[in-house]
């Protein structure tokens, strides 16, 4: 079979979408472990890109508010409140452990003497997510207006001028990203801020956040700093950081926008495993051609069978 | 205190996004779009085989449900005028794309056979587009199978290898269902016929999807998609069974099989519809079966 484009390594997306000058591919790199659910980066976003404002809600989920990446949230910073792991990382020695709220009633004196050694039994996760701008885009693939393109630097963006509302990319996306925004019908999403690329600008998000826990840049040196952070991490003793997205040769052939997590995909909301789902549409038109043909075939029969047990009554 | 949040998802929350489409909108389509292919070909059959009242009326049948089933496409988009954009381009990637210019091709011919056949007009033209409709309408009637499972909704597209049959079969149920609530008697048993066969391919079909959606199949058989489709298993069955037995014999009995298979076809695309939903709400059906595909146990990661 010849190669296709739907799934796959898949070296150079801009340059086969038809850039042929394309600059090199960028994207980013969120180091989580260093978050520390600011939001600055929610706001920056905002912002920059005018996006409307999507409610103001209590929603119980911890200090998230915004509770997921919509229409009109193209970050979403997650908080996770868990218990710490057992083998976790030793405190630094000297440092003031604080208890979370609720674990420690005896008073602030008891847990400013604990110093080094004993962490608090709970831990804070915080993620700020984004849309991945995948190498093999699902939402890009099954557009039927070409709304969804590939842009020179390899980042997938909506042309809402051209974009007529059907939808079909919401469900298409394999991590819940881009959504209609439900006042006007249209799909929204990051754009990696195309327009900022274009002037020689990092993102608004990147720029705004102030530990570099979002990383900007090239996408090969993202991948390259990010196997000396998890290395890093796993040798001061994080066993349980991990990289996500990061893998040219997974289901979405790699994430333009990916991932250093410290516990697995699914707790912050991301799918573990996803595969582009047009991988399999070859396969889903060869069927659907086959059904059609039975189709016609049982219908064949249909009138052929009267006619046959007709001419045998007759004899 | 702030509750302990639930490891293993997002507070709850699901992973993927649902489509925000109407389940009358779109699994009306559905229906629609398979009613009115699968009648063109039982059409241009009854036309080849001299039973003219039957593709008479079929052809009517075809041109009101594609008519329908186009308002409800546009309808879905909110804004009408936004509609021609669909037609910018060509992308066989995107099945709403393909199924875009199916239908912008398929609904013309439909028309013009509808209307030469009523009118006794240009025959020749007649059999043109009798013969161009019943070459698309298979198409029409399975192409939404793809269109559904070309998605991240676990009950659809971990069943993208059985869905364009079971369409295919539901179609012909709803067709053979309305050459049974319209034709005469004596012309309608090709249309018992393919009832059978489209009942019984039907369940086939579904049988072998819940196999392979593992996990996932408790959506075909829970909630309001689980209540669908026993509707729609029943419905299908009976209409077959009773227009098997009855249908040559009488009238009434062969309008009441025929809107028992039309109602238990649209069941079926509502459930399957209702079932897509029900798994893009719960994370489980998205993050269960990804750990099972890559064959790691999420314990040990």
């Amino acid at each position: 079979m010849t190669r296709n484009l739907l799934s796959g390594p898949e070296p150079d997306p801009a340059r086969d979408a038809g850039h042929e000058d394309a600059p090199p591919r960028v994207g980013f790199f969120t180091d989580t472990s260093v978050c520390i659910g600011c939001k600055a980066c929610e706001v920056a976003c905002k912002e920059w890109n005018a996006i409307p404002e999507d409610g103001l809600s209590l929603s119980g989920m911890s200090y998230d508010n915004t509770q997921g990446l919509g229409s009109s949230t193209w970050r979403h910073v997650a908080f996770i409140e868990q218990s710490a792991p057992a083998d976790g990382p030793p405190t630094p020695a000297g440092r003031t452990v604080l208890p979370m709220a609720g674990t420690q009633p005896e008073g602030p004196e008891d847990a400013a003497t604990q110093g080094s050694g004993s962490a608090s039994d709970m831990r804070w996760l915080m993620s700020s997510d984004v849309c991945k701008h995948c190498t093999h885009a699902a939402c890009l693939d099954v557009c039927p207006t070409g709304s969804l393109f590939r842009t020179e630097f390899g980042t997938v963006v909506v042309q809402e001028d051209i974009c007529n509302g059907c939808g079909y990319c919401v469900p298409a996306c394999p991590y819940g990203v881009i959504e209609q925004r439900p006042s006007d019908g249209r799909a929204f999403k990051c754009t990696l801020c195309y327009d900022r690329l274009g002037a020689g600008q990092e993102p608004a998000c990147a720029k705004a956040c102030p530990t570099e826990s979002i990383q900007f840049g090239p996408l090969d040196e993202l991948r390259e700093r990010a196997a000396l952070r998890v290395d890093q991490l796993h040798e001061s003793g994080v066993s349980e950081a991990r990289l996500y997205g990061h893998h040219p040769e997974d289901g979405v052939g790699g994430d333009g926008a990916f991932f250093l997590l410290l516990d697995r995909p699914e707790v912050y909301g991301l799918p573990p495993d996803p595969v582009v789902t047009t991988r399999d549409l070859p396969a889903m038109w060869k069927h659907a051609g086959v059904a059609a043909l039975s189709l016609v075939g049982g219908l064949a029969m249909s009138f052929a069978a009267p006619a046959v047990l007709r001419g045998k009554a007759r004899r | 205190m702030v509750p302990r949040a639930e490891f293993g998802s997002y507070y709850g929350r699901p992973i993927i996004k649902a489509p925000s489409w109407a389940a009358r909108d779109i699994a009306g389509y559905f229906f629609l779009g398979g009613l009115a292919g699968a009648g063109s070909v039982l059409a241009a059959g009854a036309h080849l085989t001299g039973r003219p009242r039957t593709a008479t009326a079929l052809k009517a049948s075809s041109l009101a449900s594609v008519t329908l089933s186009a308002a409800a496409l546009v309808n879905d988009l909110g804004v009408p005028s936004r509609f021609p954009n669909m037609l910018r381009v060509i992308k066989p990637t995107s099945p709403m794309s393909v199924g875009s210019w199916l239908l912008s091709v398929y609904g013309p011919a439909a028309g013009v056979a509808a209307l030469t056949a009523a009118t006794g007009r240009l025959p020749r033209t007649g059999v043109a587009a009798t013969t161009g409709a019943a070459l698309l309408g298979p198409a029409l009637a399975t192409y939404t199978g793809v269109l559904a499972a070309d998605t991240a909704v676990p009950a659809w597209h971990g069943a993208h290898r059985q869905l364009p049959y079971v369409f295919a079969a539901s179609a012909t149920a709803a067709a053979s269902g309305m050459a049974l609530v319209l034709g005469p008697t004596g012309e309608n048993a090709p249309a018992t016929c393919a009832a059978a066969l489209a009942a019984a391919s039907e369940q086939i079909a579904i049988r072998a999807a819940e196999r392979d959606l593992g996990m996932v199949a408790e959506t075909y058989r829970s909630g309001r998609a689980g209540t669908l489709l026993r509707y729609a298993e029943a419905l299908t069955v009976a209409g077959a069974a009773g227009a098997a037995l009855l249908a040559r014999r009488s009238r009434p009995a062969a309008v009441v099989a025929g809107l028992a298979l039309l109602a238990g076809s649209a069941c079926t695309r509502f459930g399957i519809f209702a079932a897509g939903i029900a798994s893009a709400e719960d994370p489980r059906y998205t993050v269960g079966p990804q750990y099972a595909a890559a064959d790691v146990d999420p314990s040990q990661t």
